[in-house]
């Protein structure tokens, strides 16, 4: 049973990605929000955030998931989400999908205003300067489309990657440029998607980094799907991973 | 010009393979991106600037039919003639009867993507007259028989010893073994052959960057002179322009001048911007005799009040495309139409129709790069993702797709049906890509696995996990 | 039949149907006659000695060359010196801008002065800037008999005179000084905001200078 208190009440919105295939990140960024002061739940009625379909043009289901969403959700004091994508898609979106029906825009606002990108949370809401975990080597971080430019987010995972002794962080060549996922795009325009990519892994190649991070599980699926495919040593976590000292299993993609 | 957006994937394809372009390409990713950021860094007012130009445009396109009769009627105070086309074929016709009526022959052009988007040269063509396009890069791709893959850089797919070869090839009348290795001897090249047809035409045709409503000016914005060596010489001066190029005044033309020069080259003003106000006036030794200007709506009154009114904002920098991966992977010819990158593909649906361009507002991973660097803070993806809507509402997606979406969809908004589906199939999957954590191929997933590995899950969903943590931890407590 | 104006304007003024048009006429016609000022960058805004200096500056930042003199009647001197200086012919194309007219040019010997509109043969012209543009380096020029437009573009070389007085901060203030002269509303043929020499970037995006236009801009500041 759990037990009650006055610490902010904390919704997971685990993101499917992360719910399918990698929950390590869920776990890492539970660990992390109760380092943050904040009680954790994971409502079950979760599914995605429905950008799949928003952003193929299917309004009508997008809204019904949104829907679903906001219900699951609209009880807890804030919404974090392990990912710059899906934290946009519920806080910059989702009242547009609402436009012209009062009752449901004001319902989304209110959930909108509630909702952040975790490591934005533990930074900017939190005002977490530091992580507890240990860990050494050198990375290089990817800024994720959608956490750099609807979010802004950039400086909070680099400040606390430095806040843990033995992490080098080696900037790879235009970290803010798209790695060439873009949901649906990648097996939309898988040529195209490719193209980006191979020029994404050449700029973390360069970087001489052993681990790449990053904010967004789709992000680093397609960039480590690569590296693994380029036969490219370097391996990949979501930067939850590694701010929760939770990298002992396997990186993204496997080990050799 | 003919339409390939349809075969976008293609065309896609063929552009990767280029060797040639993909050369050419990563001039676009060296020349834009970084002199752009330096000129934004050295004004401090730039994101004011563009607040500030996009409020004029939204003002100006709420009162566009005002602004665009108190242009008329300056225009025509000051001597000159404005005439309306509603479609490309109206606005052709209105220059060949101009050229008719006057004995034109010839006709020298300055760097106008209006005047692509009205084919005009194969029109002039085909109808006797020969278009000189004078701007270098516009001169280059009319001499390979090719369009603009680049809205300001029209040659940028070109490298420098196809220049050569082309110069070689077409300048018959100049010696054989003159050296031609360096960008400024073929520059020199292009000057001379040029200078002469400036002087022989008897009509220039510009573009316009801005119509100015005050004064009943047009300006152009260019950095070669030829724009102005267009304007200047023949007898017959016809601007073309599209009727969103309104401002209301000089000081809002100010504004403006102020955010693309900088968005598009990194220039804090291009060298030549020139305000052209009706024909030579009585006492000035050079100047046309006479100034027309064709209004041409081809689809822009279309799309006012609607959700793409804001891309008429757009002022043609090209700062999207610089920064777009798409563009940067396969240039701009890939799009098929006149308009490529983000711009182009919000615009180029709107303009030859969803049916024929569709592939374009799918075509981009939203990264949202454009609109970060657009000047006029246009959305694009915004308005990309209101195209995919529009063919969603109509079915002109392929049928794969929807149905891909449609079973996602049926669990995605069922979450205990999507927890059990979700139960039994990430464990089958763990368990097969358990050795390796990854897979080479996956039925269905070819998308993906054609250039990449698929990471395999974990055992199980997170759900399943965390429910039994809690079950565990309450089952610890009772 | 309906004319292809009316078409346009008529579906135009259908998407913006809705819209109060009493109010937007006076928001228009406001707009028209007041030609309100929008950002002006503090770039520009300065003392008249720093504005000279950072309009030179600026200036030279995109390669025009510049020279400064104490008053007009050195500038005979000065476009001599540039066409010597440059191994040039000693000859200049001027239109009829009687502050340049004026100029001692019998002073300078051997320097062949020729009147009007360019003919494309010239190398070197001379030209009367209206106003300059600290902010960005801006020459403005307007066209005339005073100083003809294909001097401003055929020449290789593009002489300017500019008078310190002239040099305003921003464009905005030579847009007020360009109402004022020519009257509200009103303009010359071609008014030339010229801001370096012609360039173009149209082989492999290298910068190479003297592309259709002057391969060199020199500007003489007076005062």
């Amino acid at each position: 049973m759990t037990v009650a208190s006055d610490k902010p009440k904390v919704g997971l919105f685990v993101t499917c990605l992360v719910d399918l295939f990698r929950p390590v990140v869920g776990f890492a960024a539970v660990k992390l929000i109760e380092e943050a002061g904040c009680a954790v739940d994971v409502p079950m009625a979760q599914t995605c955030c429905g950008q799949p379909a928003y952003n193929s043009g299917d309004r009508h289901d997008a809204r019904m998931i949104a829907e679903n969403t906001i219900r699951a959700f609209e009880n807890f004091d804030y919404v974090v989400a392990p990912s710059g994508s899906c934290a946009g898609m519920l806080k910059k979106h989702y009242p547009a999908l609402f436009k012209g029906d009062a009752r449901w825009e004001e319902r989304a606002k209110a959930f909108s205003a509630k909702v952040h990108e975790l490591v934005s949370f533990l930074a900017d809401v939190r005002g977490m300067d530091r992580v507890t975990a240990a860990g050494g080597g050198s990375v290089t971080y990817h800024d994720s489309c959608s956490g750099l430019r609807e979010l802004g987010i950039k400086t909070q995972p680099r400040a606390l990657l430095a806040s843990i002794p033995g992490i080098e962080l080696r900037e790879m060549r235009d970290p803010d440029v798209c790695c060439g996922f873009g949901g649906t795009f990648c097996v939309k325009y898988p040529d195209v998607s490719n193209s980006i990519v191979e020029t994404k892994t050449q700029a973390i190649a360069d970087s001489g980094a052993d681990l790449l991070l990053a904010g967004d599980l789709g992000c680093l699926m397609n960039m480590a799907g690569k590296l693994k495919r380029q036969g490219s040593p370097v391996e990949a976590r979501h930067v939850a991973e590694v701010l929760a000292g939770l990298t002992d299993g396997a990186p993204i993609g496997g080990r050799d | 010009m003919q339409i390939t957006s349809p075969s976008f994937k293609q065309n896609a394809r063929h552009a990767l393979d280029d060797v040639q372009l993909q050369k050419a390409l990563g001039n676009v990713r060296a020349g834009f991106i970084d002199k752009r950021q330096k000129a934004v860094d050295a004004l401090p007012e730039f994101d004011a600037l563009r607040d500030s130009a996009r409020d004029i445009k939204n003002h100006t396109l709420e009162n566009l039919d005002l602004y665009l009769e108190a242009y008329e009627q300056k225009v025509t105070a000051s001597g000159g003639q404005v005439h309306w086309a509603e479609t490309a074929a109206d606005a052709r016709s209105i220059v060949l009867d101009l050229c008719r009526t006057r004995g034109a022959r010839t006709v020298t052009k300055g760097k106008s993507m209006i005047t692509e988007e009205i084919a005009l040269n194969d029109f002039l063509d085909a109808s006797g007259i020969v278009p000189v396009e004078t701007d270098l890069g516009e001169y280059i791709i009319q001499l390979r028989g090719e369009h603009p893959s680049h809205i300001i850089a029209p040659a940028v797919h070109v490298n420098q010893d196809q220049v050569e070869a082309d110069f070689r090839r077409v300048h018959t009348h100049l010696p054989v073994d003159r050296d031609l290795t360096e960008p400024e001897t073929l520059l020199d090249e292009a000057r001379k052959v040029l200078r002469a047809k400036y002087f022989e035409a008897d009509i220039g045709i510009t573009g316009a960057n801005f119509l100015v409503a005050e004064t009943g000016s047009s300006i152009i914005v260019t950095n070669e002179g030829n724009g102005d060596l267009t304007q200047i010489l023949p007898r017959i001066h016809v601007v073309i322009a599209s009727i969103e190029k309104i401002v209301p005044t000089l000081n809002d033309a100010a504004q403006i001048l102020r955010v693309l020069a900088r968005s598009a080259t990194g220039q804090d003003m291009s060298v030549y911007t020139t305000l052209s106000t009706g024909p030579r006036r009585p006492g000035d030794p050079d100047g046309p005799d006479e100034y027309h200007v064709i209004l041409l709506d081809n689809g822009r009154s279309a799309m006012l009040g609607t959700e793409f009114q804001e891309m008429l904002r757009c002022i043609r920098c090209g700062a999207c495309m610089n920064h777009c991966p798409v563009y940067h992977s396969i240039g701009g010819h890939a799009y098929g139409w006149v308009y490529p990158g983000p711009m182009g593909a919000v615009l180029t649906p709107a303009l030859i129709g969803v049916e024929k361009g569709g592939h374009l507002p799918n075509a981009s991973t939203f990264c949202g790069r454009c609109e970060s660097v657009c000047p006029m803070k246009i959305p694009l993806p915004k308005m990309m993702r209101h195209w995919r809507e529009k063919e969603f509402e109509r079915g002109l997606n392929p049928a794969t797709q929807r149905w891909g979406l449609g079973i996602w969809a049926f669990f995605a908004r069922r979450p205990q049906l999507y927890a059990l589906a979700t139960s039994i199939v990430i464990p089958v999957l763990g368990a097969l890509g358990k050795e390796k954590g990854r897979f080479s191929s996956l039925p269905f997933a070819g998308g993906w696995t054609k250039h990449r590995e698929l990471p395999a899950p974990e055992t199980r969903t997170f759900r399943q996990q965390w429910a039994q943590r809690e079950a565990l931890k309450q089952g610890g407590t009772a | 039949m309906t004319t292809p104006r009316a078409a346009i304007l008529g579906k135009i003024r259908g998407a913006l149907s809705g819209a109060d048009d009493s109010a937007r006429r006076a928001a228009v016609e406001a707009r028209l006659s007041k030609a309100p000022k929008g950002v002006i960058p503090a770039r520009g805004q300065l003392d008249d000695v720093s504005r000279i200096d950072l309009f030179c500056a600026m200036a030279e930042k995109v390669t025009c060359s510049v020279a400064r003199v104490r008053s007009h009647d050195h500038v005979p001197k000065a476009v001599s010196d540039y066409l010597r200086a440059r191994n040039l012919p000693h000859a200049i194309r001027v239109g009829d801008d009687k502050r340049l007219k004026t100029l001692p040019w019998d002073q300078i010997k051997t320097l062949e002065i020729r009147r009007g509109a360019s003919d494309g043969l010239d190398e070197a012209g001379l030209s009367h800037a209206l106003a300059g543009v600290a902010e960005t380096g801006t020459l403005v020029l307007a066209s005339g008999k005073d100083n003809p437009t294909t001097i401003n573009f055929l020449p290789e070389h593009h002489i300017v005179v500019v008078d310190a007085k002239d040099i305003a901060g921003d464009l905005e203030t030579v847009m007020a000084k360009v109402r004022r002269k020519f009257g509200k509303g009103e303009m010359p043929r071609t008014l030339n905001l010229i801001t370096g020499p012609s360039r173009s970037g149209d082989i492999e995006q290298k910068i190479i200078l003297g592309a259709h236009g002057p391969r060199a801009v020199h500007l003489i500041v007076v005062g």
